[in-house]
């Protein structure tokens, strides 16, 4: 057993907080938005030039004009605004985001992330993930915990070209949740998946980590 | 006041383009892309180009065209994911390839037609975009010095604009557009609706005349949507 994608997102939706802007990446991360709880009030931004965006359009109205960083039709609320790419990363970098959830490939036990290029083989590019980890308050890491492989993803050191050195603060994966405080303190497993494990998470996990559960 | 109007994308690349020229082109995806000035790109066999743009189009629309003619020997870009085309060129060492981050990106095109020659930046500290570059510590944090970014020529795509050069741009169609269109030596628009002067609310002109040196109604527009993603609609409720 462990946690399903929908799970994830749940449980990193319990980082947001009232008032937030937040950036979600593409992927597990863009569903968090689907468990905004109720009351609360958060701001997406999307770093193509949006703030403040709303849901998936009605089949008949999308717009070409209107899309999301994932390259998905999407619509506007009354309190949404549109900016350039450069005001856009001016509010990321700038330190005016504060929370980002990104995915991942690699993560360290100091806090680096990898999630941009396989070399040899995977050639996307970082888009605006190196600015995000740099610049927004606090990064939330949201992957799965292991390679289709079998070989685990949170490492002693990454492999894998790094999006940004010592960035991330929690990582969420399918299996348990781990504060990593951006290398400043012991990575520590703070929460295991339904049905997972102690002795499953320590064998899949190359990182040492400590364990505090609540 | 000087009439910046061209009749066609054609009329309004001609005598600008030379083979080995660096090109800037708008667009995020396939949102807000010069479409008619990329086809008259095409159509002109410019080749050796250096292209400036976040992403390549995809497989057969947008700067994907100039991929697969193959007169683009270099790109400079954020994320190539969409277009298979270009990760087999790369691969293969047919295509030279520079990845910016997107913000780093924004920023040097901001910083080269604001006549700014570098900066400094948090991004990438730590990271293979920091390799070969001067890294400085300021009030105890490390940065990296990134160059301002200029181009032979920009092209872009604006919503509305008349012939003084005056541009606004709809809704996140305007990405790269505003930077773009200051850091050309030579900048042409394009634009869905060309309006005569003194129409547009002159408060909320995103991109002042002075930047754009020629400006096309576009023939054509597609606008293709590369995800089009939907909800369900609720059910109407029975009277």
């Amino acid at each position: 057993m462990a946690w399903t994608r929908e799970q994830m997102a749940a449980r990193a939706a319990q980082e947001l907080r009232d008032g937030f802007y937040v950036n979600l990446g593409i992927g597990i991360p863009t569903l968090v938005a689907n468990y905004i709880p109720a009351g609360m009030s958060v701001t997406l931004q999307s770093e193509n030039g949006m703030l403040g965006m709303g849901p998936f359009p009605y089949e008949g109205e999308e717009d070409a004009d209107l899309i999301n960083a994932g390259k998905q039709t999407i619509t506007e609320l009354p309190e949404s605004s549109y900016f350039s790419s450069a005001d856009s990363f001016a509010m990321i970098r700038g330190g005016h985001i504060a929370l980002s959830i990104l995915g991942g490939m690699q993560v360290s036990q100091t806090g680096d992330l990898a999630n941009w290029m396989v070399p040899g083989k995977v050639v996307k590019g970082m888009g605006g993930a190196m600015d995000l980890v740099a610049g927004v308050k606090r990064v939330v890491v949201v992957m799965d915990h292991v390679e289709k492989s079998g070989a685990p993803k949170l490492l002693t050191a990454c492999t894998l070209p790094l999006t940004g050195a010592r960035v991330v603060d929690l990582l969420i994966t399918d299996l348990g949740v781990f504060d990593i405080a951006r290398g400043k303190a012991p990575l520590t497993l703070t929460a295991l998946a339904d049905g997972v494990t102690l002795e499953e998470i320590t064998a899949k996990t190359e990182a040492r980590f400590e364990v505090a559960l609540a | 006041m000087a009439d910046k109007t061209q009749k066609s994308a054609v009329d309004a690349l001609a005598g600008r383009l030379f083979d080995g020229m660096t090109i800037m082109a708008g667009g995020f995806g396939l949102c807000g892309i010069p479409e008619n000035l990329i086809a008259a790109i095409r159509e002109s066999g410019t080749k050796g180009l250096t292209v400036i743009s976040n992403n390549c189009g995809i497989d057969g629309f947008g700067l994907g065209v100039l991929l697969e003619s193959g007169q683009i020997r270099k790109m400079i870009s954020s994320y190539v994911g969409e277009n298979k085309l270009f990760e087999q060129l790369y691969l293969s060492g047919d295509l030279e390839l520079e990845f910016n981050p997107q913000g780093t990106l924004a920023e040097r095109i901001r910083a080269g037609g604001a006549g700014i020659p570098a900066f400094f930046t948090k991004t990438g500290v730590g990271t293979l975009v920091a390799e070969g570059k001067e890294v400085r510590e300021f009030d105890g944090e490390l940065y990296v010095m990134e160059r301002g970014l200029t181009a032979d020529l920009a092209i872009v795509k604006a919503w509305k604009g008349d012939a003084a050069g005056n541009l606004i741009y709809r809704k996140t169609a305007r990405n790269f557009n505003p930077m773009m269109a200051t850091a050309g030596k030579v900048t042409v628009a394009e634009v869905e609706q060309l309006v005569p002067v003194g129409s547009l609310d002159k408060d909320n002109i995103h991109t002042p005349g002075i930047f754009v040196d020629s400006i096309v109604a576009g023939a054509k527009y597609e606008k293709r949507i590369e995800r089009v993603t939907t909800r369900p609609r609720e059910e109407k409720a029975s009277a």
